[in-house]
């Protein structure tokens, strides 16, 4: 086999602008599969990052004026993938936990969008996340997680039942493959770029 | 290792990339052991993210010392392409691009 004439451009790398970063975040229900999502497209095995805050901030991020108070500790996994020499994009699982809203003001900071999971058996636990994109403004689909390759309801159906507005797209994924979580951030992607161009 | 301080001085994004200075490289004795292995880490690139979990250190801790340490000069920060709020198109379709061509 013959890496050097497979890949004529490697041998050379252009020096070229400062690397840039993007996100996206991946949120849904506490089991839905979101680590298994993240870790099946990204280069690196997903990592774990905590942040540390006390159990009663009730969002306010500072710990200096409560010294006393318990602290928690809410763990977020994420992976790594590179999209070009230069441009690396991130995948963000939110925490479990939806009382850890603290975090996803920094989560969802700048973020291209969210891809929220769902488990048809479980409707109702992406209901929070939905609201928070909604308020927040910003674009996500909503990705069926099919375990056994089978849907339980119909799309529609779905759509129903969380009340997503029509223009959100509705997608079934299988959060171990490679390809299917590929697609789905495509999805994303195109539907991030017309609501941009919407807004203009 | 971070003076008492639970917040940076800016606030530095997750995904915001770190990578070690030429200063960085080569900075002398009495470097703090942390800051010698993040200067150690991000000889290539890593984002903040990253630097905390692989530290194992809570994110408020590395943004205040990835703060501290960009202005000793010890490593450059590069804030996201969609620091000033949200990716233009332009980045978008790199993005895109990118995710088609995995």
């Amino acid at each position: 086999m013959d890496f050097a004439t497979s890949s004529p451009g490697y041998a050379a790398p252009a020096p070229s602008g400062p690397t840039t970063s993007v996100k996206i975040v991946v949120a849904g229900g506490f089991g839905v599969g979101k680590t298994t999502f993240v870790g099946a497209v990204s280069e690196i095995n997903p990592l774990t990052t905590e942040a540390v805050m006390t159990a009663a901030s009730d969002g306010i991020d500072d710990l200096t004026k409560v010294p006393d108070k318990t602290t928690t500790t809410v763990a977020m996994d994420f992976g790594r993938v590179s999209l070009d020499r230069d441009l690396i994009l991130y995948l963000f699982g939110t925490p479990g936990q939806n009382r850890f809203w603290f975090m996803w003001d920094d989560l969802t900071r700048g973020a291209i969008g969210a891809v929220v999971l769902v488990d048809t058996r479980r409707l109702a636990d992406c209901f929070a996340a939905i609201d928070y994109f909604e308020d927040a403004g910003l674009p996500y689909i909503i990705a069926v997680n099919c375990f056994d390759g089978l849907l339980s309801h119909e799309m529609d159906d779905v759509r129903e039942a969380l009340s997503v507005p029509t223009d959100v797209p509705i997608v079934t994924c299988d959060a171990r493959s490679r390809e299917s979580t590929k697609l789905t951030l495509i999805r994303l992607v195109e539907h991030s770029m017309s609501r941009f161009a919407a807004m203009r | 290792m971070t003076g008492g301080r639970t917040r940076a001085r800016y606030q530095l994004a997750l995904e915001a990339l770190v990578s070690t200075t030429p200063q960085g490289r080569n900075p002398g004795y009495g470097l703090m052991p942390e800051h010698q292995r993040i200067c150690e880490l991000c000889v290539e690139i890593k984002s903040l993210a990253e630097i905390a979990a692989l530290m194992r250190m809570p994110l408020g801790v590395a943004r205040v010392m990835v703060g501290d340490m960009a202005e000793s000069g010890l490593i450059a920060v590069q804030q996201p392409g969609a620091a000033e709020g949200k990716p233009d198109l332009a980045l978008l379709e790199r993005v895109l691009l990118g995710l088609r061509n995995l």
